[in-house]
């Protein structure tokens, strides 16, 4: 993990020290803190690849010549995977380190934790992985902002296809615990709104990372549905694609399922992926957007690895600050933070992005497609990009669920 | 019937890895008396290396029957010489110890193999390969059923008959036997206890490591595996009773049937389930469904020498320590303060678990339901009732209380492992509840804004809040434990039959000393709360556990000061090691060194070098 050697170690330091040298003569102007809190070690699967987005950003914006004269510096801490820990090592980066700007986190129970802290606080919190729609909504406040589709977003999403498809009778699959509840009531509401005739017929709720893939397959398969909408996702996801392979659970059954198709998931299920299963993810190498080929060229080339969906949250977060920053003039003052990045447009590899000033949310997307296996290797096809801002919360929901706070 | 008929099946083959990782967990115990927390790390290796060795032999003979199942057995081959190593390098130098002792080193065991795994094989989630000519199902009465599923069906039974043949067929089976049934005697007949430990942990973690490679055609290997099985692995010991390899096997059966048919009848109930047909057969069978009672004396004791009244000049070093914590505003930065709440908060919790150790004898491993059941309290208070902090923090102790009132009346008529088996047990119950019963308690998203009364919003008035709390909660326990109340428990523990006799009850001792020790480690939650403005499931879950047990043990099981000197040991050393890469490396082997470095922990330590200075005597035990 890193710390602040590693942070400005390489070549871009040369060229940030010599872009300041030019800019503004002075190299005594401090670097801008900003603290990042993730499960290094309990999701060291996700968190590595946010890592190096963040870094390839900052090492860029200071390759650039930094905010005002003034380098990012990205202080990274562990918080393993415990909210308890995440709030210790967010009040040692605030008092200790003096951390102008709070972000990272990954598990939505951290990042509640920390947007709870952040107001406290009065701390800049850009949530940048955490899913659950509480920390835009019902515990949202004026100080958390937060960068990925949540869930009830990804949910609206995969509704919008899987509304169209015949089929009738649905089950759901999902780890008992918040994210997995939340997401199975979103796509009901949305899904029962949209096709009224549909039928629940079944709902299984595997303990997470801790799923008993046959059983779950076989009780599945006695509801008798014509469609699955799947959460489970990690280890439990490739217990549960090769039971029912083996089991025959998906023959003639039209599958769901929530961020199959980021690289950090469906890759590990190498060729045994799911074929047309309707996912959102991330088809890294199909994308052929400019802006995009030409971030993956440079993030290739730093790392010598792919991106996953980490690698892009990560790298846009720290864009995100970058353009915050910018916008204040360099002031790191959190209520002038705040306002700028209410309503900030900042320029991405996914276009141009804005934080909705109601609720906090960004407006970064998603790919929703099929999932096919291609070359042994498991993939998108007929993909497209889910624009986030068409599938934001509806504004009478935030105006119910959030609480009042400017 | 076919649908029953394979859900049974299906039930058997999910039995098997959990039989096999904990057939070797209930012989590493019945043998050596370790509870070895390792066993689950040992699992997830043996996953990670047959996973390799299919590849590699895959590739050098041809990716046939030959290849992919000498690679299993070879898998497993080099996790039983790993677990030989760790008894050889680690356990052997403190068998003489307390129980405690070995627990917490295999406890820095998984840490180290934590990295050591994460270094290795990369952070990504691997899938496992398919045995060859076993892909997809066969039909059985018209429903599927995976090929792959009936060489787990029949591994189970095949692994307790060659058990059955080496335990009694052979005069290692002879020795392992005698050593479970009496230890002492063995060893006084002759036998080289050594090599006979060795070979029983190179069996057991041989076992472990079988049992995660032949779940690889299942799933896979991933690194969260190891604490995954080892909750699991235990309940099916517990409930199979201590030792006995049949009853491991019984038990996997049962639990394997009763998840296949409880996800379909009752599918929310998958986590709660297996904890709650542990905590009922222990009620009714407390040494499990197979197990024999502990015997007398086999556990070793912790020797103490009696309390003895504080000295003056303890008492003026002590008065120090107050005034300079009163003072550390002026002289301790802002985030130095945050870890002094940290630890105070933590010491109080730490000096309840060690009453219930030390002094009472009674290892808990669960004692975060009370700490999270105080945090819970004051939080489901806010939450519901709009109460004033004050009122909460005041409330948040009796809450404890009740909820170990309650589950100590069940816990208190074991001892010894058993103990703490249940307490864990019930600890994962109320955890399962807390963390699944979503629309009261948030579930693991927790519950929020729980921030100081304005009046203690201040960072350094909630400080002297927790210093006032802790240090009056720290003075009261330690002052019931020098009151004839804590010489009677101390009586139950030292020679509970003795005791019985003088007219103590030795039970109800233990009772009231439980549920005080739940009092307080809920103030201690109630504070924790308050200082972290949140409460979530993590409070009540295993690893806060194993934390109070660490800073007990780290402080020393015999020093009533040890606790204090435990938690902000623990507390520092995280805070200085979470900013490197590989802290849990560094962690596990700090714990391995304190362990063998410093038995008597830092505070027995500081004790015997130092004690004479403030007027204790050192240690004429241990």
């Amino acid at each position: 993990m890193t710390t602040r050697r590693q942070v400005t170690a390489g070549m871009p330091r040369l060229a940030a020290i010599a872009a300041l040298l030019f800019t503004t003569g002075s190299l005594a102007a401090e670097p801008i803190k900003i603290g990042d809190i993730n499960s290094y070690t309990r999701m060291a699967q996700h968190t590595e690849h946010a890592k190096r987005g963040m870094q390839l950003a900052i090492d860029e914006i200071n390759a650039d010549g930094g905010i005002n004269g003034r380098v990012l510096e990205l202080i990274s801490r562990d918080d393993a995977g415990e909210p308890g820990e995440a709030i210790r090592v967010a009040e040692e980066l605030v008092s200790r380190e003096g951390v102008d700007i709070l972000t990272g986190t990954t598990l939505s129970n951290i990042g509640l934790a920390v947007a709870s802290f952040a107001a406290q606080n009065k701390v800049l919190y850009l949530a940048a992985e955490p899913l659950a729609d509480a920390v835009t909504l019902q515990s949202g406040n004026r100080y958390t902002f937060r960068l990925r589709p949540s869930t009830y977003m990804q949910a609206a999403m995969l509704a919008e296809l899987a509304a169209e498809n015949p089929a009738r009778r649905w089950a759901t699959i999902a780890p008992n615990y918040a994210y997995g509840q939340e997401a199975v009531a979103a796509f009901k509401a949305i899904m029962s709104e949209k096709r009224p005739d549909i039928e629940w017929v079944g709902e299984q709720w595997p303990a997470l990372f801790a799923i008993d893939a046959g059983a779950e397959v076989l009780a599945l398969s006695a509801a008798e549905p014509d469609a699955i909408f799947n959460v489970t996702f990690a280890a439990d996801l490739a217990k549960f694609v090769r039971e029912g392979g083996d089991r025959g659970l998906f023959e003639d059954t039209f599958v769901v399922s929530l961020l199959t198709g980021e690289p950090e998931y469906i890759d590990p299920l190498e060729d045994e992926a799911p074929e047309g299963w309707l996912v959102t993810g991330y088809p890294w190498d199909k994308i052929e957007d400019p802006a995009y080929v030409e971030w993956l060229d440079r993030y290739q080339a730093a790392y010598d690895d792919y991106p996953r969906i980490g690698s892009i949250v990560g790298y846009n977060s720290m864009l995100a600050l970058g353009a915050a920053l910018e916008k204040t003039g360099g002031d790191t003052d959190p209520e002038k933070l705040v306002e700028a990045m209410r309503g900030l447009e900042f320029e991405t590899p996914q276009g141009v992005l804005t934080f909705r000033p109601s609720d906090h949310q960004a407006s970064l997307g998603a790919w929703v497609g099929y999932t096919t296996v291609e070359d042994g290797q498991g993939t998108m096809r007929d993909w497209y990009y889910a624009p986030g801002e068409k599938y934001l919360p509806p504004e009478e929901m935030v105006a119910k669920l959030r609480p009042a706070s400017d | 019937m076919g649908f029953i008929l394979v859900q049974i099946l299906t039930g058997l083959s999910s039995a098997a890895s959990l039989f096999l990782v904990a057939a070797g967990l209930s012989l590493i115990f019945g043998v050596t008396r370790v509870v070895n927390f390792a066993h689950g790390s040992f699992y997830m290796l043996g996953a990670y290396i047959g996973l390799t060795l299919v590849a590699v032999f895959g590739d050098l003979f041809g990716r046939g029957h030959l290849a992919f199942w000498s690679a299993l057995l070879c898998a497993a081959l080099i996790v039983g010489a790993i677990g030989a190593l760790v008894e050889i390098v680690i356990l052997r130098r403190i068998y003489r110890s307390p129980e405690l002792f070995q627990l917490v080193a295999t406890f820095g065991v998984i840490l180290v193999i934590q990295d050591l795994t994460l270094w290795g094989w990369g952070p990504q989630d691997l899938l496992g390969p398919r045995a060859p000519d076993l892909r997809g199902a066969i039909m059985i009465m018209g429903e599927p059923l995976p090929r792959y599923d009936l060489v787990l069906i029949a591994a189970g039974p095949v692994v307790l008959l060659l058990f059955w043949l080496l335990l009694n067929k052979t005069r290692f089976g002879i020795l392992v036997r005698a050593a479970t049934a009496d230890r002492e005697m063995v060893g006084a007949l002759g036998v080289n206890q050594a090599w006979l430990f060795t070979g029983v942990f190179f069996l057991g973690s041989f076992l472990a490591g079988l049992g995660g490679a032949l779940q690889l055609p299942k799933g896979g290997a991933n690194l969260l595996m190891d604490f995954g099985v080892l909750a699991a692995a235990f309940v099916v010991v517990v409930v199979g009773g201590m030792g006995s390899i049949a009853g491991a096997f019984l038990a996997a059966v049962l639990i394997g049937q009763l998840q296949a048919f409880g996800v379909l009848f009752v599918p929310q109930s998958t986590l709660v389930m297996m904890f709650l047909v542990m905590a009922v057969v222990l009620v009714v069978r407390p040494f499990g469904l197979l197990g024999r009672p502990e015997l007398v004396g086999q556990g070793r004791q912790m020797l103490d020498d009696p309390l003895r009244p504080t000295g003056w000049r303890f008492k003026i070093l002590a008065l120090v320590l107050v005034a300079l914590l009163v003072a550390a505003p002026l002289w301790l930065g802002d985030y130095g303060l945050v870890l002094l709440i940290d630890i105070l908060i933590l010491a109080l919790f730490a000096t309840a678990l060690h009453a219930i150790i030390g002094p009472g004898g009674l290892v808990s491993f669960g004692h975060a339901a009370y700490f999270g059941g105080g945090a819970y309290a004051a939080a489901l208070l806010v939450k519901y009732a709009g109460t004033p902090m004050s009122l909460n923090l005041v409330l948040a102790p009796p809450a404890a209380a009740l909820l170990a009132l309650a589950i100590g009346w069940f816990c208190v008529r074991l001892s010894g492992v058993y103990f703490a088996m249940l307490t864990l047990a019930f600890a994962q119950i109320v955890w399962s509840v807390v963390f699944q019963w979503g629309t009261v308690t948030g579930g693991d998203d927790g519950l929020l804004g729980i921030w100081p009364a304005p009046w203690a919003s201040d960072r350094v008035a909630y400080y002297w809040l927790v210093l006032a709390c802790c240090t009056a909660g720290i003075l009261a326990l330690r002052h019931g434990l020098h009151s004839p109340f804590g010489y009677a428990l101390r009586a139950g523990r030292d020679s509970p039959l003795r005791a019985e006799a003088i007219g103590i009850d030795v039970r109800r001792q233990q009772w009231v000393a439980f549920t005080l020790s739940g009092a307080f480690a809920g103030l201690a939650g109630g504070l924790y709360a308050y200082a972290k403005g949140s409460v979530f499931p993590n409070e009540m879950a295993i690893a806060r556990s194993f934390d109070g047990i660490i800073m007990v043990f780290f402080g020393g099981v015999q020093q009533l000061s040890g606790p204090l000197a435990g938690a902000a040991a623990l507390t520092w050393l995280k805070d200085l090691l979470f900013r490197l890469e590989m802290w849990r490396l560094l962690l596990g082997l700090a714990v391995i060194a304190v362990v063998l470095l410093f038995p008597q922990g830092l505070a027995g330590f500081l004790k015997a070098r130092f004690g004479r200075f403030v007027g204790i005597r050192p240690e004429l035990s241990s």
